[in-house]
């Protein structure tokens, strides 16, 4: 589930998650808590992230309003993260987990409780991001970003004035054939493909649930498109976009926002079915070894200037109102980054429903694949 | 005079034990670790409880993890019969060069291990892509015969259509022969270049061609380093994960990536366990095959 973050090119996102996986498929980070130390009576704060997700100058500017040194460190898919804190807390102080991973690093305990005494500035946070389903209270994250799942395509390969508006063009039907990536994520594939197949638990926040009719359903209907379904991306969509390997494909809002820039050719659409919201936290893991640089580390994040400065930069939905308000209206009216409030009531998240269910969708992913 | 390593006991100790100690720490008590998974139960998120259960094992010989296991095989043995079709001539002629190219052109084989395997899978994805540099090629001479045509008055070719050389299993399989090439040819050019020439001169004497001499007396000659080639290729081509990952398309899924998806997104430790210690059982019946070659082998010479 990496994020493209700012990328052009190449994709050094892909790079990073392929490196991290090749090396032994899980990796440990060494006892990154030695950087803390006493020594010198610099404070630290290690900071754990997604890659290119954050502005360039952001640590140099908290450095410089608190005294506090940044050690930034990446990581690149959530369950790499979860991987990386099974054997307990590898020494950072700030991680930056998806809304589902939330509620399973959570009931890990992996995570530490937050002090809101000390984050006052999540006052700057939209009404609707102060409690969150995935975390009911907001007990352990702080919103960062959010952004949702929808149908990037390239115009110019469209029949004339054809908007593929449905996910029924990548699940569902020859129309591209072999000119469709989709996203080898096995829960928000399924979920996806199970509201293309009507199912829609009402007016809720979350996607939960899914009977096992509507997964045999989507298991057959995939196994059935597989052969028009060019890859399985890891999160490189936007790649296969702009080199011209597909046509339509499924990807996250923000990747598609940062390429559209340089291609007037490629679109994007949030289809009719519905679609996944996802919502990236800041967390303290549990025993962070520097709790209160932390929790300023957070504060000063949720800041009007630095968070615009990491919106500006990362080209990802902010939950901040204070830092979208000092956004350029270019960017407070991309209809890519911010879906009408129409397109937004058919988002849902995906919930963590215990270890089970993911082995499930992993399983029905690996019977699609072997198909 | 000789010297057995009984006379130097002291000598003999302090050179094995750091070996021996790295071996014991970082591969054999690890592994130990994750053999044990494989009898174990999840019992919360990140708790694991050794039970002793078969039940891994169980799930993992249904019928499901066994066709990508076979599926797997048979990519691995075509990855290999691959490498030694193209790597054989290669090592071959490598062994009959000069001494002085001969370095040259053992440093070339070598060369692709200077760089990262990721950055080489990614540099093919751009020479395969739709428009990377195979069409780019194609395209050029299609246009050019395109152009041909018209100054000789025939119709011009119709507009040019890409290859689709990526995201197939076509792509997995030549991604697996070119990072797998070098273990094919480097254990053949040492056997090759070992083997007492005085042979092939006399097969050469006494009449036989070169292609009857090659196939009745060098490939038998080389047999002990085209078993040690194809066990060193057919291993790690067994295992591949990337390569199927980055180059691979809906259906080109080896069990190496299955196993990866039980340690991230299942978090399904001991399954993941069970399924990669089948694959190394897997790699000991190999092993075990290609002793046999050898001990054969031996035994005729």
């Amino acid at each position: 589930m990496a994020k493209g973050r700012y990328l052009r090119g190449a994709s050094r996102r892909s790079l990073l998650q392929s490196f991290g996986a090749a090396a032994v498929g899980i990796t440990f980070s060494s006892g990154l808590s030695a950087c803390g130390g006493s020594g010198g009576g610099g404070r630290t704060v290690n900071v754990h992230n997604w890659d290119t997700y954050i502005a360039d100058d952001t640590a140099d500017n908290f450095r410089q309003a608190t005294g506090i040194t940044v050690n930034y460190t990446n990581f690149a898919s959530n369950d790499e993260l979860f991987a990386q804190f099974r054997a307990g807390n590898p020494g950072y102080d700030v991680i930056v987990p998806s809304n589902e991973y939330v509620t399973r690093m959570a009931q890990a305990q992996m995570l530490q409780e937050l002090d809101k005494s000390l984050i006052p500035n999540m006052s700057n946070i939209l009404p609707e991001f102060q409690d969150a389903p995935f975390d009911a209270g907001r007990f352990y994250s702080v919103p960062y970003t959010w952004l949702c799942i929808g149908i990037a395509y390239r115009k110019s390969k469209m029949p004339a004035n054809f908007v593929p508006n449905s996910w029924r063009y990548l699940l569902d039907s020859p129309q591209f054939s072999q000119r469709i990536a989709v996203l080898g994520e096995s829960a928000d594939l399924i979920r996806i493909a199970s509201q293309y197949k009507q199912y829609r638990p009402g007016h809720v926040a979350e996607l939960t649930g899914i009977p096992d009719a509507v997964l045999s359903q989507v298991e057959q209907m995939l196994i059935r498109q597989k052969p028009h379904i060019k890859q399985f991306h890891t999160d490189n969509g936007q790649d296969l976009l702009v080199s011209g390997e597909v046509d339509v494909v499924m990807e996250y809002n923000g990747d598609i926002a940062q390429v559209m820039r340089d291609n007037d050719d490629i679109a994007w659409v949030l289809p009719t079915e519905g679609s996944m919201e996802n919502q990236d936290c800041l967390c303290i893991p549990a025993n962070a070894p520097h709790l209160a640089e932390a929790h300023a580390f957070i504060n000063y994040i949720l800041e009007p200037q630095p968070g615009a400065d990491i919106a500006e930069y990362i080209q990802f939905a902010t939950p901040n109102s204070a830092a979208k308000a000092l956004m350029p209206d270019n960017y407070k009216n991309n209809s890519v980054i911010y879906p009408t409030p129409e397109e937004m009531a058919r988002l849902r998240y995906g919930a963590f429903e215990g270890d089970e269910v993911s082995r499930r969708y992993e399983e029905i992913f690996t019977r699609i694949s072997a198909a | 005079m000789e010297q057995t390593w009984k006379q130097a006991r002291a000598a003999f100790a302090a050179i094995s034990v750091p070996p021996l100690a790295w071996l014991l720490l970082f591969f054999l008590i690890p592994l130990g670790v994750i053999w044990a998974y494989t009898f174990g139960e999840n019992t919360g998120p990140t708790t694991i409880d050794f039970t002793g259960t078969f039940a891994n094992y169980a799930r993992a010989l249904e019928p499901l993890y066994l066709g990508i296991f076979v599926k797997s095989v048979v990519v691995a043995a075509l990855t290999t019969l691959l490498c030694l079709i193209v790597g054989f001539p290669v090592a071959l002629a490598i062994a009959f060069a000069s001494p002085k190219a001969k370095a040259w052109l053992l440093l070339l084989i070598m060369l692709p291990f200077w760089t990262n395997l990721l950055i080489r899978t990614f540099a093919l994805i751009a020479v395969l892509r739709e428009q990377g540099y195979v069409n780019f090629a194609l395209e050029w001479l299609w246009n050019n015969a395109s152009g041909f045509m018209t100054l000789i008055g025939l119709q011009p070719l119709g507009e040019f259509e890409p290859l689709t050389l990526l995201y197939n299993n076509f792509a997995v399989v030549v991604g697996l022969v070119y990072v797998h090439l070098p273990f094919m040819v480097l254990p053949l050019y040492s056997a090759l270049d070992r083997m007492d020439r005085s042979l092939m001169e006399a097969s050469l004497d006494l009449g036989a061609g070169h292609l009857k001499t090659i196939f009745l007396v060098v490939v038998p000659l080389a047999a002990p380093g085209i078993a040690s080639g194809i066990l060193i290729t057919f291993i790690p081509a067994l295992g591949s994960y990337l390569t199927p990952d980055l180059l691979g398309g809906t259906d080109s899924q080896m069990i190496a990536n299955v196993i990866e998806r039980q340690f991230k997104r299942a978090n399904d430790w001991p399954f993941g366990a069970a399924l990669s210690f089948l694959l190394m059982y897997l790699t000991f019946i190999a092993i075990a095959l290609q002793a046999l070659v050898q001990r054969r082998s031996d035994r005729r010479a």
